[in-house]
């Protein structure tokens, strides 16, 4: 069959291209790894007092590395006087936490894990209430939290982007697309066979960037992994679909290029970094333009909140407009070569 | 002899500039036809628009009887393009199987064609290396191996010889005419080189997007009282003016 003729082909080439499989594969994990440790420059144990906490809660605590000080009696100024990131009070009346805060994403890390513990404690249900204190700040600083499911959605998007923009540009400045387009081949099956191809190292690559970042950075991570997963699927396919898409307007690797800043860095900016509910009202209709806006909204709900496909189901509708309305665009698009 | 393709009224523009204006041309089935011009005279655009992958302003082009664009007619068409259009990072191998998979054919005859294409372009023995390491004679020959992959009736051939080296030259050309004799291939060849043309059945002279004379290379000689064809153009382009 003749897409599986050009998948296989597309596939083959980048398998010959080491360079460019290094740059698909490692380059995420190494930009995010860095990240983490800007964003995580103490990566000691969160140090946790505990009041009247039995040996189960506690034995569950230090398995999530949290180094437990057992107290009999402490208030705020033990936390400090004894430079702790946070002391766990149980009564009957539930959990009551107070965190120091004086690191936001130490002290959601420490909450996220204590509440875990104490979810697997009541059988795997959440308590009925975990009171919250905080020392500095409050619940809201927590900038770098957000960042982590913002940082994977990027890459996955920025790096497929590139890739199969390139790849279908190599083919049209070298003549092989028009020569491709003197066979029987139709201009969908092209465009399919494309998205195929490179999708398979897409799959790949968000694998490997989702457990990287989850297994090996830590991630904040409450939802479930193959819903991030098909967040980040789709996702790609929009990358790629735009990818192809923009270099139609390209005409040298180096004009694709030139389209990062243009699309690939706004999207930042527009994808939660910095809270968009401040922002003016049109700035904020931009937002809507951006398929990392959405990609991050599901992301951060997945993966900080907990939250299942369901929940996010509108951001992944648009994803999926995304892609369907740039694969369309897609094959029209080759009609400058051939009208067929 | 029944027409293979037929040009009517053919015309492109590209913006503002005429590239081609108002071509008629008749292509016999079995003949070696020449489009004879210097390189920006439409040689190029008139080819394309013969395989469909560039659309005209006007007039239309019936190749097989079958109005062109036509994906079935694709198949029946071996083009050539003026550059090489192949995959660096694959072998010759994997360069000519892809292209002749995209056509309609047995995996068994796929096999055999591949090797047979190989074969009349002397590449055998080269098929398994990168095409990165290819000189540019042999990406020429693989190019030429592909565009008649699949057995095309038709074979459009956009300057097949240029950059090769004298003796490589003829040993195509003499393929060529092999395939017209023995397989009763139709082969159209666009060149600049005088010489070559000498080798076609018919010839037309493409200068500035028309076709100032087309004929057998005699016909021409006679017509025009020269003694070789560049004599020919030389005439035929002032009586154009």
């Amino acid at each position: 069959m003749r897409i599986l003729a050009l998948i296989q082909r597309i596939m083959l080439q980048l398998l010959r291209d080491k360079r460019t499989m290094a740059l698909l594969f490692f380059a995420p994990l190494i930009v995010l790894t860095l990240m983490y440790f800007f964003f995580n420059g103490d990566n000691e144990n969160p140090q946790l007092g505990v009041i009247g906490g039995n040996d189960p809660l506690i034995a569950a605590l230090e398995n999530a590395s949290i180094d437990v000080v057992s107290y009999n009696d402490a208030d705020q100024q033990t936390i400090i006087t004894d430079e702790l990131d946070g002391l766990l009070e149980i009564n009957e009346g539930g959990f009551r936490v107070t965190l120091e805060n004086n690191d936001p994403s130490t002290s959601r890390a420490l909450l996220m894990q204590v509440t875990q513990a104490a979810a697997m404690q009541a059988g795997g249900e959440a308590p009925a209430s975990i009171d919250t204190e905080y020392i500095y700040g409050d619940a809201e600083t927590e900038f770098f939290d957000v960042l982590g499911p913002i940082l994977v959605g990027f890459f996955v998007f920025f790096f497929v982007f590139l890739i199969s923009g390139i790849g279908l540009l190599k083919e049209r400045v070298s003549g092989t697309l028009e020569r491709l387009l003197a066979t029987p081949i139709r201009r969908w099956e092209i465009v399919l066979a494309y998205l195929t191809g490179f999708g398979i190292f897409a799959i790949i690559q968000t694998i490997i960037v989702v457990f990287y970042s989850i297994q090996v950075l830590d991630m904040i991570m409450v939802g479930q992994v193959w819903h991030v997963i098909i967040v980040n699927l789709l996702l790609a396919l929009v990358a790629l679909s735009l990818g192809i898409l923009l270099s139609t307007f390209a005409s040298s690797e180096f004009q694709m290029v030139q389209f990062i800043p243009i699309v690939v860095i706004p999207q930042i900016f527009f994808a939660g970094i910095i809270p968009l509910e401040g922002m003016a009202d049109w700035l904020q209709n931009i937002s809507r333009i951006m398929p990392l806006y959405y990609a991050a909204d599901a992301l951060k709900a997945i993966m900080y909140r907990g939250e299942g496909l369901v929940d996010v189901y509108s951001n992944l509708l648009a994803l999926a407009a995304f892609a369907a309305v740039f694969i369309f665009l897609n094959i029209i698009a080759l009609k400058r070569y051939r009208k067929l | 002899m029944e027409s293979s393709i037929s040009i009517n009224k053919l015309g492109k523009k590209y913006g503002k500039t005429t590239v081609l204006h108002e071509v008629d041309l008749q292509i016999a089935g079995g003949e070696i036809f020449g489009l004879i011009g210097p390189s920006g005279s439409g040689k190029t655009t008139l080819v394309k628009m013969i395989v469909g992958i560039d659309s005209p302003s006007g007039g239309t082009v019936e190749v097989l009887g079958k109005r062109v664009p036509n994906l079935s007619l694709l198949q029946e068409i071996g083009y050539m393009a003026q550059s090489d259009a192949l995959y660096p990072e694959l072998t010759g191998r994997e360069n000519l199987r892809f292209f002749a998979s995209l056509y309609k054919m047995k995996r068994s005859v796929l096999k055999e064609r591949v090797a047979y294409a190989a074969d009349l372009v002397q590449l055998t023995d080269e098929l398994g290396k990168k095409v990165s390491a290819y000189s540019g004679g042999m990406k020429r020959r693989l190019s030429l191996a592909i565009a008649l992959v699949h057995d095309p009736k038709i074979l459009i051939l956009d300057e097949p010889t240029v950059g090769i080296d004298p003796e490589l030259r003829l040993s195509i050309w003499s393929e060529l005419m092999l395939l017209k004799m023995e397989q009763g291939k139709t082969i159209i060849v666009t060149t600049h080189v005088m010489d070559e043309a000498e080798k076609c059945d018919r010839i037309a002279m493409v200068r500035e997007g028309g076709i100032l004379a087309a004929g057998t290379p005699d016909e021409l000689k006679a017509a025009y009282g020269a003694a070789d064809l560049e004599g020919v153009f030389l005439q035929a382009g002032r009586d154009a003016r």
